[in-house]
């Protein structure tokens, strides 16, 4: 008997649990886009170097055109269909949208899942290429606008928005900052 | 919902700041581009391409491919249907590449020679990848020189005439005191538009539907209709959201194909691009080699300006990146002579890409005015201001309105350029030596014939149709504004129709002549609409309707030279120890006529800035001379500037009026990289004391280069 070449799996897709029959072969990223009909996380390149394609699994960033499907099961996708809360943007949404931090918006959800991973890295106290002090003791750098394109360099946008996309994503930092000391005080 | 940035007003929406009409759509992912449109039935097409660079296809062994799973069809040039491409489109005669698969010739590594279709995209992918095609190999020259024996002089077109003089050049450099006589080159550069080409099609009820990504519907859907001999109204193509064109969104080989297809297999059909395949099928922008001879009398007037280039263009078509014609726009001189040449090579067929002609010329003709003013004393500013023309220099004709002096005074100011030191090789700071240069900008100002409806609904509101396409320019949300101020309502009135060939012809976004084209379209509109309000009455449920066609309007338009202007200002930093250059800021001032509104055109300024950056110091695809084929035709191999690569990047404008003008807009879509990559040249040369007249400033070119830099002690 030949080996299968498909398996039906189970995706955790933005909290909600989706059944589908998979060829072995199918990406992440295709199984969202032509299976799922989750089509707000883009392909640009299909091979690791655009980042348009960046979602995020477990809380973290990754290309989901370099992932297998099968290989996400089990694991929690959060797309960019995922990000608001219903009708209210996510804070990194409103600022990409405020500021322009885009112009065709092609990159812009791997952009926003990007931006979101970085101030989840930057806040667990990752440190970059563009870091000073890397030493532990040393704390989170500050999110400066060199940190900022450092981190966000994943992410090409040809349309050239990126002064608008560090912006965004520092105006996303400081909403988050007021939001955590609001909710310490 | 839309917010306002600025302050809100509810009348003179026009040169108000706002946010996009879409936005809410591109952040939530909801915004659906042409590969994203769900169809049932749908089948995948994956295109092969050439694997040699020239001579037949042979074989194209089909039927191993067909017995694998899911695998429908293999399209190629013995089954595929024949097609027209005797016409002349709304850029031009057809790139033979869009008709697929009608003959055995290969003119080109990465040609279209076969569609490989399936039920699902990895069976397409995988088949596509197995399908073995054999060729009768011909030798290739894909050598491209300056000087190249087979180059010629291509004939006028209506982008330029081949050759302008003016005046006795020799004589006049004879005569000249100081003399500027160097060489430059551009290299093979691609458009790489984030979201690749990809066309959905199918049938229904009779007409041929595709929904693609382009840069103007009127335009491909009137192509498709010749190429498959159809009616024009049996041709629909929709593109709402297209994810960036640059120049490459035209009719392409994907649409076709995916037409092809759906009609052989009676079912919808997608066709996407991958980011390897859009290496050679859409278009680029030609290598450049240009020599550039200005002469000069004391005070730095020239007496010449003698600007050559020469480019490359394929076998099967021509296109010429005319990089001579910038200089017939900026600078007075006594003689002028520029010309445009081109040879015929095995290579694809290149195209417009971002300000086509401008981006290459303005290199090396404002590096050469760099030279020119090291050469001769004079500040780079100022010896731009005295070669400044009052009317065309070449054509004579007056200047719509020409505000260059003032984007100079105000950079100047905000750059800091008066406390600038010119003299080269003596700003230090660590491993980093420091320069700043600066450039000028041109992009010409034009208007395609559009035609629009204004309705005025029953419910208050009003509807705008017209056919223009967002690229990412922002058109829509600028449409939105440009009929609110017209119809002095607030812009959330307003409700904007667009992308869709059944709207009727409009120009397409490309040449940054859309929103001019199109705001000329919906004022007409508008004007009629409001004299027919201003009447009286109730509006019927249908709402009342007024249309407008600009094609006389810009038939009637007085000849004139109509340009966008800009002064470009970057600032460098060059380790000699890696031969890294970082640009460290930009400053862009531009006269762009009338800014409809000033949060996207910022972002398209500093966009085509970023694009200078690239191409100063990234952008370079090479070409194998064995294989004929590209070395890195990817994003990791080709790199454009990603966020890291840049710093500050500042662009703004001064007021730029055009009472004649019946629409005052101007394009800033291309402007933005005119001029860009010399001032950042200029800089480094200001940084190290070294020319560098080969892009892109490659770290291993500095590092050769090395500096100029004066001895410790002789700094002073």
């Amino acid at each position: 008997m030949a080996p299968s070449t498909s398996s039906v799996i189970t995706l955790t897709i933005n909290g909600e649990k989706h059944t589908l029959p998979v060829d072995h072969r199918t990406t992440l990223l295709d199984a969202l886009r032509e299976q799922l009909d989750l089509t707000g996380t883009k392909k640009g390149c299909d091979q690791g170097q655009c980042g348009a394609c960046t979602v995020l699994i477990d809380g973290r960033r990754a290309v989901s055109c370099l992932q297998l499907a099968v290989a996400a099961e089990g694991r929690e996708v959060t797309t960019i269909e995922g990000v608001a809360e219903g009708d209210e943007l996510h804070p990194v949404q409103q600022a990409f949208l405020d500021l322009d931090g885009y112009q065709c918006g092609y990159c812009t959800p791997g952009q926003i899942c990007s931006a979101l991973a970085v101030l989840e890295e930057h806040a667990a106290g990752w440190p970059s290429a563009a870091t000073a002090d890397v030493r532990p003791e040393a704390g989170p750098p500050p999110l400066s606008p060199d940190e900022i394109r450092e981190r966000m360099s994943g992410n090409l946008c040809r349309c050239g928005a990126y002064v608008s996309i560090v912006q965004a994503v520092a105006r996303a930092a400081e909403a988050r900052t007021a939001g955590t000391e609001e909710a310490l005080a | 919902m839309t917010t306002t940035t600025g302050t809100t007003t509810t009348t003179g929406a026009f040169g108000t700041a706002r946010t996009r009409v879409e936005g809410r759509e591109k952040v939530t992912g909801a915004a659906r581009y042409s590969g994203d449109i769900p169809l049932p039935d749908l089948a995948h097409g994956w295109m092969v391409l050439s694997t040699v660079a020239r001579g037949r296809v042979s074989a194209v062994e089909s039927e191993p491919v067909l017995a694998m799973p899911g695998v429908l069809a293999v399209i190629h040039h013995e089954n595929a249907p024949r097609v027209n491409l005797d016409y002349m489109g709304m850029i031009g005669k057809p790139d033979p590449i869009i008709g697929v698969f009608q003959h055995d010739r290969v003119p080109f590594m990465g040609w279209p020679v076969a569609l490989v279709l399936a039920e699902r995209p990895e069976q397409a992918r995988e088949a596509a990848e197995a399908l073995v095609v054999r060729y009768d190999q011909e030798p290739h020259d894909i050598g491209f020189t300056y000087g190249h024996p087979d180059m010629y002089t291509p004939p006028d077109s209506p982008f330029g005439a081949a050759v302008a003089t003016k005046g006795d050049v020799e004589a006049e450099l004879a005569a000249s005191t100081f003399v500027v006589d160097s060489e430059y080159t551009t290299p093979e550069e691609h458009h790489n538009p984030m979201e690749p080409h990809a066309a959905t099609a199918h049938w229904d009820g009779g007409r041929l539907e595709v929904f693609d990504s382009n840069q103007g519907s009127t335009m491909v859907a009137a192509e498709l209709a010749q190429i498959f001999s159809l009616d024009a109204e049996s041709v629909r193509v929709r593109s709402e959201h297209v994810g960036g064109g640059f120049g490459s969104k035209t009719t392409r080989p994907h649409q076709v194909a995916a037409a092809m297809a759906a009609t052989l297999l009676h079912r919808p059909v997608r066709v996407v691009m991958t980011r390897r395949q859009m290496f050679s099928t859409i278009g680029y922008r030609s290598p450049t080699a240009q020599r550039v001879r200005l002469g000069a009398d004391e005070s730095g007037r020239l007496r010449v300006l003698d600007h050559r280039s020469e480019c490359v263009t394929s076998t099967v078509h021509e296109f010429v990146e005319r990089s001579a014609t910038v200089g017939r726009v900026m600078y007075d001189a006594d003689a002028h002579y520029t010309s445009d040449r081109v040879v015929r090579l095995d290579v694809p067929s290149p195209t417009f890409m971002r300000a086509p002609g401008e981006a290459p010329g303005s290199f090396a003709l404002e590096c050469a005015m760099d030279e020119l003013a090291e050469k001769t004393g004079v500040d780079p500013i100022e010896l731009r201001v005295r070669n400044e023309p009052d009317r065309g220099p070449v054509s004579g004709l007056p200047f719509s309105s020409r505000n260059l002096v003032a984007c100079y005074e105000e950079g100047a100011r905000r750059f800091g350029w008066a406390d600038r030191d010119p003299r080269p090789g003596v700003r230090r700071e660590g491993r980093w030596l420091l320069g700043t240069g600066m450039a000028a900008a041109s992009f010409h100002s034009g208007a395609g014939p559009s035609t629009a409806a204004v309705t005025a609904e029953a419910d208050g509101t009003f509807t705008v149709r017209i056919n223009a396409a967002d690229i990412g320019t922002g058109a829509r949300t600028a449409i939105n504004l440009i009929a609110a101020d017209a119809l002095a309502v607030d812009p959330e009135r307003v409700r904007v129709v667009m992308a869709d060939s059944d709207l009727g012809p409009a120009m397409l976004a490309g040449g940054s002549m859309g929103t001019r084209s199109w705001a000329w379209a919906v004022a007409i509109a508008v004007s009629e609409l409001r004299e027919r309000l201003a009447l009286g009455g109730d509006i019927p449920p249908e709402g009342i309707t007024a249309r407008s066609d600009t094609t006389e309007a810009i038939g009637a338009l007085a000849s004139k030279e109509r340009h966008s202007f800009g002064a470009q200002f970057a600032e460098v930093a060059v380790d000699v120890t890696s031969g890294e250059v970082r640009v460290r800021r930009m400053l862009g001032i531009f006269a762009a006529g009338r800014i409809v509104n000033p949060l996207t055109a910022r972002n398209q300024f500093v966009g085509g800035m970023i694009w200078g950056i690239s191409m100063a110091l990234h952008e370079e695809a090479v070409r194998d001379r064995a294989s004929g084929g590209l070395v890195s035709p990817d994003l990791a191999g080709y790199h454009f500037a990603a966020n890291a690569d840049v710093p500050v990047v500042e662009a703004d404008w001064v007021d730029d009026p055009d009472p004649d003008d019946p629409v005052g807009i101007k394009g800033v879509g291309e402007v933005g990289i005119v001029g860009a990559a010399a001032a950042i040249s200029n800089a480094v040369w200001h940084a190290t004391g070294v020319r560098h007249r080969n892009l892109p400033i490659r770290p291993d070119r500095v590092l050769s280069a090395g500096t100029n830099v004066p001895e410790p002690g002789h700094a002073g």
